[in-house]
């Protein structure tokens, strides 16, 4: 086991149960999750790129991986409420571990000490973090904001039932919205980074005990108690 | 199009100034529309439709004189007519010629994302260079008067163009050549002013004391500019803006918004590099995996027997 250290082995493909110890790795996401959340990345990455080009001149050029503007201008909403449909499936499948608790607010609270990568002084974490909990509920809100203000100017489908003012409100509140997922993005694909195995997790689906017991101890007792970190989950 | 003859010196979505050396040698022209003097004869929209090319379709009669009803993407100017009683009971026909008034500070062009596609010409025309439009509609949430339209045919933003093609060889736009009654003339902006002067003086002293110019300030002037019998309540030539201005909430989006948003958006990537430069990664250790296995050991000696980790069974509740 302990020559194992960082290191995660795989002997097997194919669909396996999260939250299970298997050849000494634990799986955290199933291959079902995995597939939605790089939908969810693909696609947001898309719609980022084509709504930056329509917002600053200085990323006018992001238009060219669109086919110019005019395409820029009629992809992006399509990108943006697939991207949508596909973060309800993920959410749906992630929200039952994403409830706020209170030491996901005293973790949050001591931001310093996860930055500063302090991480025994941090309450035990379950399967997610405060900072995950937290991009999820700013992932939420953003998404509900952005699709409702952008259906509001979408042309030339909808644009046409709704009064100029309304309208101006609606691009005001697209483009705020769009800043704070963006900035919540570049926040969690940094913690991806920085947070060695993580991007593993997303791609293999595994992580090593080590990992769990770093980042998630809480969860990591779950899953090696044999009992469900998720109540009613299967 | 890009003509030669009309220097531009704004243009939409583009930060670095246009090619400027040329010191305009035209002054900055106006078209004034003397509502006192309008019949309502339409031939300015006749001629608009001819010298553009624009045929826009049959519509239905609302009930109104307006035809047709709206400002469309092949109707850039359209007579509006308001039936107006006056206090001491007399019935005034106000009637006004709508289209794109050229602001001075175009709000269409402020709110534009796509280069170039609205551009300002040194004499003060603001044209669409529809082949570099995107088809966004930012035009219109951006104009303080409700005049850009966009085409159903081909998704571009269209409103007049002041003529700008006929201005660049020297001749005034088509609406004036049409109109029968002197009721728009063309000129230097300077001329223009001068002669709403003395077409206020004379309807004052028919009794229109209020009687003025519009060339609302709050957009620095426009290159369209009316002369009104009731100057005070512009509202009543079919909702003539009082105070126009690029509304707050455009200032805002793309003014301050579009700046600051893309540069803390960079500034958080760039944080996160800093982050890692000075912390390096967060990576697990020996010492986890072994604190990891140990935990694993103590519970596992806690239930019945050891079963060796590679092969453990799953645990209750867990069956997928």
């Amino acid at each position: 086991m302990s020559a194992q250290a960082g290191r995660v082995e795989t002997t097997r493909g194919g669909e396996r149960p999260r939250d299970r110890v298997i050849d000494g790795a634990i799986v955290r996401y199933t291959a079902g999750e995995r597939i939605t959340h790089w939908i969810v990345a693909i696609a947001f990455i898309l719609a980022a790129l084509s709504g930056l080009a329509m917002f600053h001149r200085a990323v006018f050029w992001f238009s060219v991986f669109f086919g110019g503007g005019p395409w820029t201008r009629v992809l992006h909403p399509f990108i943006g409420v697939f991207m949508m449909l596909a973060f309800v499936l993920l959410a749906v499948l992630v929200q039952s571990d994403n409830r706020m608790s209170a030491a996901d607010w005293r973790w949050l609270r001591q931001w310093r000490d996860v930055l500063g990568n302090r991480e025994e002084r941090l309450p035990e974490v379950g399967r997610y973090n405060g900072g995950q909990k937290l991009i999820f509920f700013v992932q939420i809100l953003c998404l509900v904001g952005l699709l409702v203000s952008g259906i509001i100017f979408w042309r030339p489908y909808f644009a046409s039932y709704f009064s100029i003012p309304v309208i101006r409100i609606a691009a005001l509140v697209h483009a705020i919205c769009a800043f704070v997922l963006i900035i919540a993005i570049i926040t969690h694909i940094y913690a991806g980074i920085w947070v060695r195995g993580s991007v593993r997790a997303m791609t293999r689906g595994l992580v090593s005990p080590g990992w769990a017991w770093k980042h998630h101890r809480a969860w990591f007792r779950e899953v090696t108690n044999g009992t469900s970190p998720r109540p009613g989950a299967h | 199009m890009p003509l030669q003859s009309l220097d531009i010196v704004r243009r939409s979505a583009t930060t670095q100034p246009p090619p400027g050396v040329r010191v305009a040698a035209s002054p900055s022209v106006a078209k004034l529309i003397d509502t006192s003097k309008c019949i309502g004869c339409k031939a300015c929209q006749v001629a608009c439709m001819e010298w553009n090319d624009l045929r826009d379709g049959i519509g239905t009669n609302v009930g109104v004189y307006d035809n047709p009803p709206d400002l469309t993407d092949q109707s850039w100017t359209v007579m509006r007519f308001a039936e107006y009683e006056d206090p001491s009971g007399n019935l005034e026909w106000l009637i006004r010629k709508d289209g794109c008034m050229h602001c001075q500070d175009p709000g269409c062009l402020k709110a534009c994302p796509a280069p170039g596609a609205i551009v300002q010409y040194a004499n003060g025309i603001v044209d669409f260079q529809e082949e570099n439009c995107i088809g966004c509609g930012y035009c219109i949430a951006g104009c303080p008067f409700n005049i850009p339209r966009i085409s159903r045919r081909d998704h571009k933003a269209y409103k007049c163009t002041l003529c700008s093609d006929r201005v660049a060889v020297g001749l005034e736009p088509a609406c004036i050549k049409a109109c029968p009654t002197g009721a728009l003339v063309f000129g230097t902006k300077e001329d223009m002013i001068q002669h709403a002067a003395e077409r206020v003086q004379d309807l004052k002293s028919r009794g229109f004391e209020q009687a003025a110019l519009y060339d609302p300030q709050g957009v620095e002037g426009t290159h369209v500019m009316y002369v009104l019998h009731h100057g005070d309540e512009p509202q009543l030539y079919s909702g003539l803006a009082k105070d126009p201005r690029i509304s707050p909430t455009v200032r805002l989006w793309k003014g301050i918004a579009k700046p600051i948003g893309l540069a803390l958006m960079g500034f958080a990537a760039l944080t996160g590099f800093l982050h890692y430069l000075r912390m390096g990664p967060n990576d697990i250790t020996e010492r986890d995996e072994e604190a990891a296995a140990e935990a694993r050991r103590r519970t596992e000696g806690q239930t019945k027997r050891p079963a060796p980790p590679e092969a453990r069974p799953p645990g209750p509740g867990k069956q997928s």
